[in-house]
Formats: structure tokens, sequence, C-alpha cells
């Protein structure tokens, strides 16, 4: 083995075993877990596809997997729809001088606690909360509606959080353009429209698909959001993971759960490697 | 199940690595109620030594956390009063010194030998106990509807409504509701039970856990609890005296929770004398009034330490007949355990 080839061992070995230890043994482990069962109390090695059998037969399992989807999918189109302009408007409608405090206003939401921040969206959406009293004050609704404990105040616990990511991955490619693009779109002819769908568009999708990933990964993981402004009133697969876990010690169910949950990921991967860009993060 | 164990081990290991367990030191696997720093540190001055605590939810929980442990980790455990038997067949307990501690002035109907003792062996005692009922807000819901479990879940309070998160309490209501004794639930009753629970769950605003269903009661979100109690309001007495809690005629569940000396326990002298401080007049008078929740104590003589007022809030007085009202938690066995949590988890799902 040459020297260089030393060295480069050298710097590589420590980030691999960090990840043998933490990423491949731990998943190694999970997946030996989901084809054991517990009978009683009792953990049975006896390798079987049972667990994941149980994924079809219960309803409440499969219907957690949907949920999860669902909600997944939906913070993620309208973060990608609310962030895309605001990028655009960081980038190219906000004067150098003041994009540093737009970015940073734009990365605000991160500074506070993620679970103090889902209690007050609770306290901000619920009945005597600030949205009910604003709506019937300017006379919209007579009496305060639901808000807080639904589905609705999950996506909006979300998407206050996931916007901010998309802004961020998407302003990071929008500012790498060079207006010369623009300008040889507007030169051959082409609208604004035009330029933004057939130019722009394209050249921005990896920040998009990249932000959109990032986000997909986050939602459909997290626990938190959907614990403190769910209410409880659907569950999602973290959420049916933490009762197998903590009110059955069942680890070989809410691991054939986590081996779903990594292959949506996966699969969410593989659809969008095309454009996927995490080097430019 | 070996190769399972130390995996688990080495996880919870690595869990614990940052905690330094020493001689001295008292380590307590508890409710949140023995969190208070006014009920620990009273012991710890006494005994100069530190008392670690950590909190759970759910006695499977435990039972996972001690089997992940390595022998001597814990030694002290708090555990629901029905599933003493469950921490038992285990192995996670260890017999109580005979004679260590008294149940001579603790209120009858909770001394609960059968549930603490597994063939003539005594391994817990009770220490305190509650009720898992009806929780409301006198001043938006008519106290009178709070008096029936037909009234309750009725589509008056559509929408107004949260379920405390926990299957075992909440479904022996749905038992209660459908004239069922918690005690004889069998899964011939599941059928009659899920109705109840569909009723409910159709009217509720949400599935709270201690914390969410007291913040949804305290803010307006929800003008009732079931499932609640005064645990669930009483900490909030002295701001908003319009919260409280009523037992319908139809009856409630009774919770009760039970302490023990873990098997192995490194310091299992030390274990009993916390055993005998938590069960003691003062000790019960302050887990009684923990500011995490409060509940009954188990032993009668607390009375005389506790304030009227605090007295007046846990409702001394009526004690005997929320007694003779009141049904045990239901103790399903492995299997049923199973559907139980199957039917619930279908529940909220709906």
């Amino acid at each position: 083995m040459s020297k260089d080839q030393v060295r480069g061992w050298g710097f590589v070995t420590p980030a691999l075993l960090w990840t043998i230890a933490f990423f491949i043994v731990p998943f190694v482990v999970m997946g030996a877990m989901s084809l054991a069962s517990l009978e009683g109390r009792t953990l049975v090695w006896d390798l079987s596809l049972a667990n994941y059998a149980k994924l079809l037969e219960k309803k409440y399992l499969w219907r957690a997997i949907l949920v999860s989807l669902e909600i997944t999918l939906t913070v993620t189109v309208i973060s990608v729809v609310l962030a895309y302009p605001l990028a655009w408007i960081i980038a190219f409608r906000v004067s150098p001088r003041w994009q540093r405090l737009a970015l940073l206003l734009a990365i605000l939401p991160f500074w506070t606690s993620y679970v103090v921040r889902s209690y007050a969206w609770l306290l901000v959406l619920a009945r005597e909360g600030v949205v009910n009293e604003t709506l019937m004050w300017i006379g919209a609704i007579a009496e305060p509606i639901t808000l807080a404990n639904t589905r609705f105040a999950t996506v909006t616990g979300f998407v206050h959080f996931f916007v901010m990511l998309l802004t961020l991955t998407i302003y990071a490619n929008l500012i790498q353009l060079s207006p010369n693009y623009r300008r040889a779109a507007m030169d051959l002819g082409a609208n604004a429209f035009q330029t933004f769908r057939h130019v722009i568009l394209p050249l921005t999708l990896p920040g998009i698909v990249t932000g959109a990933f990032l986000t997909f990964v986050l939602c459909i993981g997290d626990y938190v959001t959907p614990q403190i402004l769910g209410g409880n009133t659907e569950l999602t697969v973290p959420q049916v993971i933490m009762v197998q876990l903590g009110r059955r010690a069942d680890f070989p169910l809410a691991s054939a759960l986590a081996i779903v949950l990594m292959s949506i990921v996966a699969l969410a991967y593989l659809l969008s490697a095309r454009w996927l860009r995490l080097d430019r993060l | 199940m070996q190769i399972g164990r130390k995996i688990l081990g080495a996880s919870a290991l690595a869990l614990m690595a940052g905690t330094a367990w020493a001689e001295g030191e008292l380590n307590a696997l508890v409710w949140c109620d023995h969190t208070d720093p006014e009920l620990i540190a009273p012991f710890e001055a006494k005994h100069n030594v530190k008392v670690n605590l950590r909190e759970y939810e759910g006695t499977g929980a435990a039972l996972a956390l001690l089997e992940q442990s390595r022998p001597g980790d814990w030694d002290v455990l708090v555990v629901d009063g029905i599933d003493v038997f469950r921490a038992v067949e285990a192995g996670v307990l260890a017999p109580l010194p005979e004679g260590a501690v008294s149940t001579a002035d603790y209120f009858p109907e909770v001394v609960m030998a059968e549930n603490n003792t597994v063939d003539g062996v005594t391994y817990a005692v009770t220490e305190k106990f509650g009720y898992n009922t009806i929780s409301y807000n006198s001043a938006k819901v008519d106290p009178a509807d709070m008096e029936s479990l037909s009234t309750v879940w009725s589509e008056k309070y559509d929408g107004r409504i949260s379920i405390y998160d926990y299957y075992l309490p909440v479904m022996g209501l749905a038992a209660i509701a459908e004239g069922i004794a918690t005690d004889a639930i069998g899964a011939g009753d599941l059928a009659k039970i899920d109705g109840v629970l569909s009723t409910m769950r159709s009217r509720a605003a949400s599935v709270a856990g201690v914390v969410a269903a007291q913040t949804a009661l305290a803010t307006g979100e929800v003008d009732i609890v079931v499932g609640g109690g005064e645990w669930l309001t009483a900490v909030l007495a002295s701001e908003q005296p319009e919260l409280t809690w009523t037992i319908p005629k139809e009856g409630a569940v009774r919770w009760a929770q039970s302490i023990g000396v873990v098997e192995g326990a490194s310091n299992p002298d030390l274990a009993v004398e916390f055993i005998k401080y938590i069960t003691s007049p003062e000790g019960q008078a302050r887990l009684a009034t923990s500011s995490c929740f409060w509940g009954m104590p188990a032993n009668a003589k607390a009375g005389d330490v506790l304030t009227d007022v605090q007295k007046d809030i846990l409702r001394w007085d009526q004690q005997p007949d929320y007694l003779a009202l009141t049904q045990l938690y239901p103790a399903p066995d492995a299997d049923l355990d199973i559907e139980m949590q199957d039917l619930w988890l279908e529940t909220l799902q709906q």
C-alpha cells in the first residue's frame, strides 16, 4: 500500500468506523430484531416475517403508514410552494445589503426549542388563541373553530419549520445562477414566464429536490410535532413505534415499523436521486 | 433472548454512561410525583444520601428498562398496584422484610394485600391512590350532566372532550358504563367496550397525556377530560377553582401505586428506609401534594399532617363514598392486554 493510500485510509477510517458503529451495526440489529417475535414478555428469535404481516393485518398499523405519508407529502408540497418565492425574493429582489438580515430572519425559527415552538403553536391555534380571536373579531366566524389537536395543526407546525429549511436550500441554489442565463433567454425572445419555466426552474431543480427530500425525511420520522399538535387524533408511524416501545416493550414490531420507515425514505431517495445534490447544501 | 438482552443491556449502559452510580446513593425508578424536591430533600438530608430518580410511564417501559439494566443499578421501583404481580413474575421485585412497613393506619380498601403479595410473600406496599373519572370545567358544562356516564360523552359536548391517553382506565370507564365490572373484563366484552370507545372518540377533540390534558382543560380547549380526576385538577385548584371532578353514579376507576425494593438492589437497607419514609405520615402528605400530581395518601395518618385546605382539595371526607363507588383498574392477562391495546390504537386511528 502506497504512502498516499495509507494517508487516505487514515482520513477515511474514523468516518468509516463511526458509520459502522452507529449506522451499520444498529441497522443490522434492528433488521434482525424485526424478524424476532414476542411471546408474553419473552423475545423469541424465530426469524419470521410475522411482524411485517401484522402491518397488513392490523388496520391501525397500515393506517399509520398512510397518515404519515399523507402528512409528509402535504407538508413537502406546501413548503416548496411557499419557500420558492421567498427564496427568489431574498436572492433577486432584496438588495445585497439586506440579504443577510433576510437570511437571519429566515433561520430565526431554528433558534427556539422544537418542543417550545410546538407548544407555542398549540396556544396560537387554541379555541381561545390568537387565530380564533382574530377570525371572530373580523367576523369571519361566529364561534371558535377547532384548529389545535388536528392534522391542520400538525401540518402548520411542520410547514413553519420546513419553509425556512427549504428557503435556505433553494436560495443557495438560486444565488449560484449566473444572471447571464436570464439575459441570454431574454435575448432569445423568452418572456419572464418562459425564462423561469425553461431556464431557471430546471437549473434550480436540484436545490428544490434536495430541500424537499430533507423535508420528507425529517417530517416522516418526526415524533414531537404530531404528538403535541395532532392531539393523538390520528397516529403516525413514529408515534406507533413509541407505543410499541413504551407500553409493550415490543422491540420486534417497533423494529419492523422502523425498517418500513427507512424503506419509504430509501424509495423517496431513489425517486429523487436524479436531481438530488446533497453536496449543494 | 440472551443476545437481545446483551444488545439492549449495552444500549442501556451507553445511555447511563454519564450517570455515576455510587455508594450512598439510592436509585429509584418512579412516577413523576416522586421527583418533587419537597418530597425527596428531607430524606436526603436525614440519611445524607443522594436519591437519583428516573421517571417512566407504563409498566411495560419500566420492566424493559429493568431488564436492560445491570443488577444493582436500581434500588426502588414505584409500580402500578395492579402490576405488582407482573413485576414479581419478571423477577424485578425483592420481598419486603417482614414487618418493615406497617399498613395498620392505611385506608383498608387500599392495603391491597392481594395485589402486593404473591404466594404469601409481600413484595410491595401501596403508597398513593386516586381516581380516573371525569374532570370538567364547572363554568362551561352542566355539573348535573357529569353525574352520569351516559351524559358525559353525549352529543351536547361534541368536540369539547379530551380523553386521557391511557387505555386501561378509559377502557375501565367504558366497561363500567356498560355495566361490566373492571375485574371481569374478558375478550368477549371488547365488542361492547369498543362501541363505547367509538362514541367517546367521535365526541373527543383530543386524546391527551397528563400535561396535554391539563393544558387543554386549563386553556379552555376542552371542557371535559374523560379519565381525569383529582390528579389532573388539584394542582390547578387555587388558580382555577372552576376546574373540578366528580365520580358519576355508575362509578369510576381507582388507580393505586405501590412501591417496592428492586431485586439485587445495591442498597437494599436504604431502599427499605426510603419506603418507610414514603409511607410515613410526613412522606405521605408530601407525596399526596406533589407538584407533579396530587392524589390520596394510602396512610390515613397523613391526614394529621395535611392542612384543611389540602384535605378539602383531596376531598378527604368523601373518600368512604368514593372508595365504595370505584373499582380497580382492569388487570388483563398478557393476551387480553394485547387485544385491549390493539383496540385502543384502533380507536385512536378512527
